[in-house]
């Protein structure tokens, strides 16, 4: 990973003439003036010109700067980065799924529907859920497309309400998708335990509340245990409980969210099942729904007719469609083969060996770092840079210090109810020697913040580039390159 | 199995060390009475050679590439370079998150940059995001984009944006005191600029236009920005077919103020529909208001050149229900992929790729229009997509084609109830000449 030599952008490595790629030969008699006059762009300057062993050179190089899961320990709490199991890459790229055109007649791609139905069945019965609906692009996507449904029901009603509830320690996508339909958010303080303060909720609950979204384990990774009352609570007065299901990878195969009462959830197949990041995307954010938010769900449907599966439209209730076509297939596709791969024994084993590296790691650092809640938490850990700030070192210092051992940092931007969070989450396919070397990192990071405050703040020492200034970035913003 | 890299050992002393006694212990802070009390009723486990066969069986069932497709509206059939899948592939770019770690991730930074700058190159815009989930949400942001900087309460939508974009901007729209007009189009197929003249008022906010549009026709967007600035309305052009931009104008030349749309064409599979890469560019005023991630140039302490993700107070992680939008995930790899396919076909093969389907798209116009009773239904220039009309309804002709191993195009009747004869032809790079003449062959066979 560690590379020192500088690698220019493609702009910069371009000189006139070359090209990767040439296209055969015009093979039909040409015509001229066929845009009808149209303006036709001049050649576009500053656009790249490269061999094609000029683009592998670049992009190879490019790629060993970054830091990735296929390479150790990924430890970013309620990111679930788990190791992504090579063969369903293998499947995803099956020509018959990869080249299958989405405007195709229905008829000839029966092989796709029926992942995406099968999908469907296998997500519903692992989450306790009546139904899912694919569409949703991303986990933010699957929550805005959530609360539309939780709106729509609430308007056939005669009245969409106002408000949705939200506790302090959510993620920030929960509030903004929120805002995003429509409604004005109320934020729910947590209570000593890191958990919702069942009192206070049954205080603000009242008919204006259209739902609460609650993540569950929540983002300190402990449980809401009164999550049966927390529901009670808000169907009580009319209201949908709302699960945000990023941090599923604790729960799978032990408690479905359609048990304890929610009634509307969206999963993140990149999380816990096992779709690779890809950097920051594609993902896929299913959404789940039980019986009375069915009639909602986002066209097309798939159904099924005389023995076919077909995309049905006609539904009359519909909140319309949240994206073209049906989903991110090739990412769905994957995290069907992941379950079918698994079956319910090996699904369960995700969720029970997630929450015994989560507890081996919160066991092994509690003393050297510092814990907000000491409660029971499940697949991921949050401690703080407390201990640290004596020697005036921070979450960010240790962060990057972590760089410098080879391991990449814990999340640090939430939540935000944890000043200087470290929010560790290890997922099942670590082996108990990459935790060792983790918790061994710590251990010395926590030492040097004693002994050596200075390296950790000038950390990281040894990378393709180091700190860099994130403060001028954002006030003179370079988006950009501009020839010279 | 479920990948887990544990042996019975490990999991002894890793209990021992925690000071429990088993697994289930540590789920003791989940009550009881809300526990799964039996397995889950799932198929498998398939271990991997029985996975690849499974799936293989399913593959079966997908009839498509039997046929020979001239299927578009959306989503295109281009040739893609060998070195796109290959370096895509790699676990560098494919296994990392977010870049939120920008001194392990700059690999995936600089391409974001690449990939922005090739945004604004080909859009004729000051700024580009890192992308965005697809077409129809980027449309869509592109409407709630407007609506923050003109807070207007109407926005009029081409009757000829891809209709499943305008389904998703009505269904953004919904809660947010927006309302959406349709603007017919014309006998040319293009917008009707008479009626977008009387539809616009002090109450719009912007014009959202689609170039080339549903119909395949190349909009003059020049006129159109015009119109919408004389009311001071803002114009987002939506650009569903990407490769176009490699031989029209660019969007920004002409006056639009936001330019969003489906970048599929640059390199990414058909995937029945995703995931694929939307993209959004503006002008430099309007960043603070653009959605999504964003890349940005920046110094290390050692004074070199590295890259971060920035200007993120406009995100929901800082901001929460303020955020400019709730995106969180961009499409980074599919964003990767673009970029390595504009640059391996760099400057002169990206125009020889748009200019081939041009042309044979052209040549397929001709040859089936040369067909009794066929005609072209809207005299406005295309690009690689035309509406032809039959002498009888799509539908049936359409499955007499299929049922001669063709899929002639897309029936527009379904969402243009007053098109119901009418078909939209898309034509590639990667047709071949006798591709096309067989198309037209047979549709005459069939009508004869």
């Amino acid at each position: 990973m560690i590379r020192k030599m500088r690698e220019p952008l493609a702009f910069e490595l371009s000189s006139p003439g070359k090209r990767a790629v040439r296209m055969p030969e015009l093979d039909v008699p040409e015509k001229k003036n066929l845009l009808g006059g149209l303006p036709v762009r001049k050649e576009i300057d500053g656009f790249p010109e490269l061999s094609e062993a000029e683009v592998t050179r670049h992009f190879t190089r490019l790629s060993q700067t970054n830091y990735c899961v296929d390479q150790g320990l990924y430890p970013l709490g309620s990111c679930t980065m788990k190791y992504n199991p090579k063969v369903n890459e293998k499947i995803a790229s099956l020509p018959a799924f990869s080249g299958a055109h989405p405007n195709a007649p229905q008829d000839v791609v029966q092989g796709s529907l029926r992942v995406l139905k099968q999908t469907e069945d296998l997500l519903s019965e692992i989450a306790g859920m009546d139904a899912f609906t694919l569409q949703p692009a991303a986990g933010a996507h699957g929550e805005l497309t959530g609360m539309m449904l939780i709106r729509a029901a609430h308007e056939d009603k005669g009245n969409p309400r106002k408000y949705v509830l939200i506790p302090d320690s959510a993620h920030g996508t929960n509030p903004s998708s929120a805002h995003t339909c429509g409604y004005t958010v109320k934020e729910i303080k947590s209570n000593a335990n890191g958990t919702i303060d069942l009192e206070g909720l049954a205080a603000v609950m009242n008919e204006d509340v259209a739902a609460l979204m609650v993540t569950n384990p929540n983002t300190l990774g402990i449980f809401e245990s009164g999550i049966c009352r927390i529901a009670d609570i808000v169907h009580s007065k009319g209201g949908f409980l709302y699960m945000d299901g990023a941090n599923m990878n604790a729960l799978i195969g032990i408690v479905r969210p359609g048990d304890m009462g929610v009634d509307v959830l969206h999963l993140n197949l990149h999380k816990t099942f096992s779709t690779p990041h890809g950097g920051g995307g594609p993902g896929s954010g299913p959404v789940g729904v039980k019986k009375a938010l069915v009639p909602y769900l986002p066209v097309p449907v798939i159904g099924e007719k005389d023995g076919k599966l077909v995309l049905d439209s006609g539904r009359p209730k519909t909140i319309g469609r949240v994206r073209s076509f049906y989903g991110n297939f090739l990412v769905i596709i994957r995290a069907m083969a992941y379950i079918l791969n698994l079956g319910s024994e090996g699904v369960r084993e995700i969720a029970e060996t997630a929450v015994l590296n989560a507890n081996y790691i919160r066991k092994s650092l509690e003393g050297e770092f510092h814990l907000k809640y000491a409660v029971p938490t499940l697949h991921e850990c949050v401690f703080s840079d407390k201990f640290q700030k004596e020697f005036g070192v921070s979450n960010l210092d240790i962060a990057k210090r972590l760089i410098d051992y080879g391991l990449h940092p814990p999340t640090m931007s939430f939540p935000l109810i944890v000043h200087g969070a470290l929010m560790i989450e290890p997922t099942e396919t670590e082996s108990k020697r990459d935790l060792d070397l983790f918790i061994d990192a710590m251990k010395a990071i926590a030492r040097e913040a004693k002994e050596d405050p200075e390296t950790l703040h000038a950390a990281p020492h040894d990378t393709y580039v180091r700190r860099l200034d994130e403060t001028a970035a954002a006030r003179n913003p370079v988006l950009k390159w501009e020839k010279k | 199995m479920s990948y887990v890299s544990l042996s019975d050992k490990d999991r002894k002393e890793m209990l021992a060390a925690i000071g429990v006694s088993s697994i289930d212990e540590l789920f003791g802070c989940i009550p009881e009475e809300v526990r799964l009390k039996r397995a889950l009723d799932l198929p498998g486990p398939e271990p991997e050679p029985a996975l690849v066969r499974h799936f293989a069986g399913l593959g079966g069932m997908n009839t498509y590439s039997n046929y020979l497709s001239f299927l578009g509206g959306g989503a295109y059939d281009h040739f893609i370079p060998s070195v796109v899948d290959y370096l895509s592939s790699k676990g560098e770019f494919v296994t990392p998150y977010t870049p939120y770690q920008p001194e392990v991730s700059q690999g995936t930074l600089q391409a974001i940059f690449e990939f922005q700058t090739l945004i604004c190159q080909l859009t004729g815009m000051d700024i580009a995001n890192a992308s965005l989930y697809e077409g129809a949400t980027g449309a869509a942001e592109a409407v709630l984009m407007a609506q923050r900087l003109k807070k207007k309460p109407k926005v009029l939508v081409a009757r000829t944006l891809h209709p499943e974009y305008r389904s998703v901007i009505r269904t953004y729209i919904r809660n947010l005191g927006v309302r959406m007009e349709e603007v017919p189009y014309d006998g040319k197929g293009g917008l009707d600029k008479d009626a977008l003249a009387r539809m616009l008022d002090a109450e719009t906010g912007a014009v959202i236009l689609q170039s080339p549009n549903y119909f395949g026709v190349c909009e003059d967007v020049r006129a159109v920005a015009d119109l919408a600035h004389g009311r001071q309305a803002l114009l987002a052009v939506v650009v569903a077919e990407a490769l176009s931009l490699g031989i029209l104008e660019a969007p920004g030349k002409l006056g639009a103020d936001i330019v969003t749309g489906e970048a599929q064409s640059f390199g990414i599979p058909l995937s029945f529909g995703g995931p694929y890469l939307g993209f959004m560019a503006c002008m430099k005023d309007f960043v603070r208001q653009l959605p999504g991630r964003i890349a940005g140039q920046t110094t290390d302490v050692d004074g070199n050149r590295g890259f971060v993700l920035t200007l993120a107070t406009r995100e929901q992680h800082i901001r929460r229900e303020k955020a400019t939008s709730n995106i969180c995930t961009n499409q980074a790899l599919c964003a990767l992929r673009a970029t390595i396919f504009l640059e391996s076909l760099g400057k002169d093969g990206l125009r020889d790729m748009a200019w081939l389907n041009v042309q044979k798209a052209g040549y397929a116009l001709d040859a089936l229009t040369r067909v009794p009773g066929v005609r072209r239904k809207f005299a406005g220039p295309h690009f690689n997509e035309f509406v032809i009309e039959l002498p009888k309804p799509w539908a049936s002709v359409g499955k007499a084609l299929k049922d001669k191993g063709i899929l002639a195009g897309l029936g527009l009747g379904e969402s243009f109830p007053e098109l119901a004869n009418c078909g939209l032809v898309c034509v590639t790079d990667k047709h071949v000449k006798e591709d096309i003449d067989r198309l037209a062959r047979s549709l005459q066979e069939v009508l004869r």
